[in-house]
């Protein structure tokens, strides 16, 4: 089967999630080739890092030197569009939720979403879905010899996928993307200046659980006791409870604390992907059914107004 | 500018799922279905852009799981016009079905703009708003954190990963992908929604061909399997506590 990765790229950096796919679609190629595609200006530098493939497809065009999901659209259609019957693994990422379901009607192939596992063996192809926030598993096999799948980040490992030597690199010319209706403007990096979350060695995890934001205090004093800090789910950051920096999870920051206490959090695949290397997960969560426990090492399912005071208290 | 806002049903995931026996599907009898919460989102950010700037929300949704509740709701909180898109919607529908659907019936209507929430917890078959946006031949910009209107052209905030943002300027038509609103989204009272029940015209559009190829087949569901599950520690809250401290303790 021939597989094909799409090379995601900020600020001159590969992501891990691409080399993720890349470790993946080795093993899925079985003796057939594994192309990664890449669109950049001036990029084609990136493909020294993209030994893992056997071939780089580049597209090269002004509007392509920083991601937008216009341009990007039309380039990787016409990189793709000749290339079928194949596997193509996208990034289930900010950017890739751009492309995949695009890329799908373009290219007449049917996609597959939030994909945590991808087989191809005996010509068939199919991939394993995280649906309802993690809570129910759906396997879907593909009618045709095509298809597009949207990975989760962390769910394959990212070193498979690293290896050094240049790949052959053949340019692909693309057209129609002078005339855009979607221009990149700018990137707007985060304000520093409040607790690195990435650093604390203790995390106490808030998330909607809490209820609201006065409740907060018992997660502060908690992480006080333990000299750590507080970090949180996405709602709680979108209620504007706590700011963006303290925010864990695929929009906001991977952690890897000793001791990461998720108080009121579901464990939805966004959350986990950014706190699933913590050294020792505790969950406390109401619900026993909550995928967070399928991560933690410890769970309580009492109700945390009762479990957090108490537990302060005794440490 | 008039913004089309979908509003998808999708189970209530605070209830228990249950998979039916056939392995294949939920188990549909008891399902609980709520707005899915990034449509809620998109519905707070259209009314927020009509309020300063003018136009139409209109708020559409497929007549599947209690639609016409949601579609209330929507009036009573602000929009303009409320359409239910009839035709036969049992069981899951894909996302490729329910996104020709909306085109479908999007493109009978005068619009500049569709704000889609970003994705769903259903979404098996690549996000609505994407296949949408490609159905309607026009562009898309998922994970949207900030929509403002510059003299007819947008500036769009699209969030990446450790909150890096990229800024675009965009010519509508096009569809968003709202991730969060700009403010949390407007709660309505039940009476409200009572009084919109009575007063609202709930339109009906029939949803036309919405024949596409998924080109998949779900061939089984499960929950997934309890391998890394946690050690639950049982007991009162202070006997938990006692033991989640000695826990802790040994590690920092
Ligand atoms: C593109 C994209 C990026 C995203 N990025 C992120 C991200 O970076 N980080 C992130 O977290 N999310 C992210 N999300 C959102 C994610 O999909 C979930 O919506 C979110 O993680 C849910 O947060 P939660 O667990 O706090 O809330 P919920 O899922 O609502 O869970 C609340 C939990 O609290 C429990 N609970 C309630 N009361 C109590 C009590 N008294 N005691 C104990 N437990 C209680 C409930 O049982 C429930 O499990 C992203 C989504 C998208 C689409």
């Amino acid at each position: 089967m021939n597989v094909y990765v799409i090379t995601e790229h900020l600020n001159g950096s590969i992501s891990d999630h691409t080399f993720e796919l890349l470790g993946k679609a080795k093993q899925l190629a079985g003796g057939d080739s594994v192309t990664a595609l890449l669109a950049g200006h001036g990029a084609e530098g990136l493909a020294s890092q993209l030994g893992a493939a056997s071939k780089v497809l580049y597209a090269d065009h002004p509007n392509l030197e920083n991601f937008n999901p216009q341009s990007y659209c039309k380039a990787y259609s016409q990189m793709l569009k000749d290339r079928m019957p194949g596997l193509v693994l996208v990034p289930y990422s900010s950017m890739g939720m751009d492309l995949a379901s695009g890329l799908s009607v373009s290219l007449d192939v049917p996609v597959l979403a939030y994909a945590q596992d991808v087989n191809a063996g005996g010509g068939k192809i199919t991939v394993v879905s995280q649906l309802y926030g993690g809570k129910i598993n759906v396997e879907s096999e593909v009618d045709g010899d095509s298809c597009i799948a949207a990975v989760l980040a962390g769910v394959f490992s990212a070193d498979e996928g690293k290896a050094d030597g240049s790949p052959e690199v053949e340019q692909v010319s693309v057209d129609g993307l002078d005339d855009l209706q979607v221009k990149f403007k700018r990137l707007i990096e985060p304000e520093g200046g409040d607790v690195d979350i990435t650093q604390a060695e203790v995390l106490v995890s808030v998330g909607r659980g809490i209820q609201s934001d006065e409740n907060l205090s018992i997660a502060e004093e908690l992480a006080a006791k333990l000299g750590g800090a507080v970090s949180a789910s996405r709602p709680i950051v979108d209620n504007k409870w706590l700011p963006k920096t303290r925010q864990v999870g695929k929009s906001g920051l991977k952690v890897k604390p000793k001791v990461y206490i998720a108080l009121g959090i579901s464990g939805a695949p966004e959350h986990i992907e950014g706190m699933k290397d913590s050294e020792l997960i505790i969950a406390i969560n109401t619900d026993p059914n909550a995928p967070i426990f399928d991560y933690a090492n410890y769970g309580v399912t009492e109700d945390l107004f009762d479990v957090v005071p108490a537990l302060t208290e005794k440490l | 500018m008039n913004i089309i806002v979908p509003l998808r049903q999708v189970p209530d995931l605070v209830e228990e799922l249950e998979i039916e026996s056939g392995g294949k599907d939920l188990d549909r009898e008891w399902l609980k279905f709520k707005v899915n919460e990034f449509d809620d989102h998109a519905l707070e950010e259209a009314l927020c852009f009509k309020e300063d700037h003018g136009g139409q929300v209109i708020a559409i949704a497929l007549d599947a799981n209690d639609a016409d509740k949601a579609l209330y709701a929507a009036a009573a909180k602000g929009a303009d016009r409320v359409i239910k898109i009839t035709g036969n919607f049992e069981g899951q529908v894909a996302s490729r079905t329910a996104a020709k659907a909306m085109a479908n019936v999007i493109a009978q209507l005068e619009w500049n703009m569709v704000f889609a929430g970003v994705q769903a917890v259903d979404e098996r078959d690549g996000q609505v708003g994407v296949l949408l946006a490609h159905f309607l031949g026009v562009p898309h910009v998922s994970v949207v954190t900030g929509v403002s209107n510059n003299g007819g052209t947008l500036e769009i905030h699209k969030e990446y990963g450790g909150g890096i943002i990229a800024e675009f300027e965009v010519a509508p038509p096009v569809v968003l992908g709202i991730q969060a609103a700009r403010q949390t989204p407007r709660y309505v009272p039940v009476a409200k929604v009572r009084r919109a029940m009575r007063s609202t015209d709930l339109e009906e559009m029939d949803a036309g061909d919405v024949s596409v190829n998924v080109g998949s087949q779900v061939t089984r569901m499960y929950k997934p399997e309890a391998g890394g599950r946690a050690e639950m520690l049982e007991g009162s809250a202070e006997e938990v506590a006692a033991k989640l401290a000695e826990i802790i303790r040994s590690k920092v």
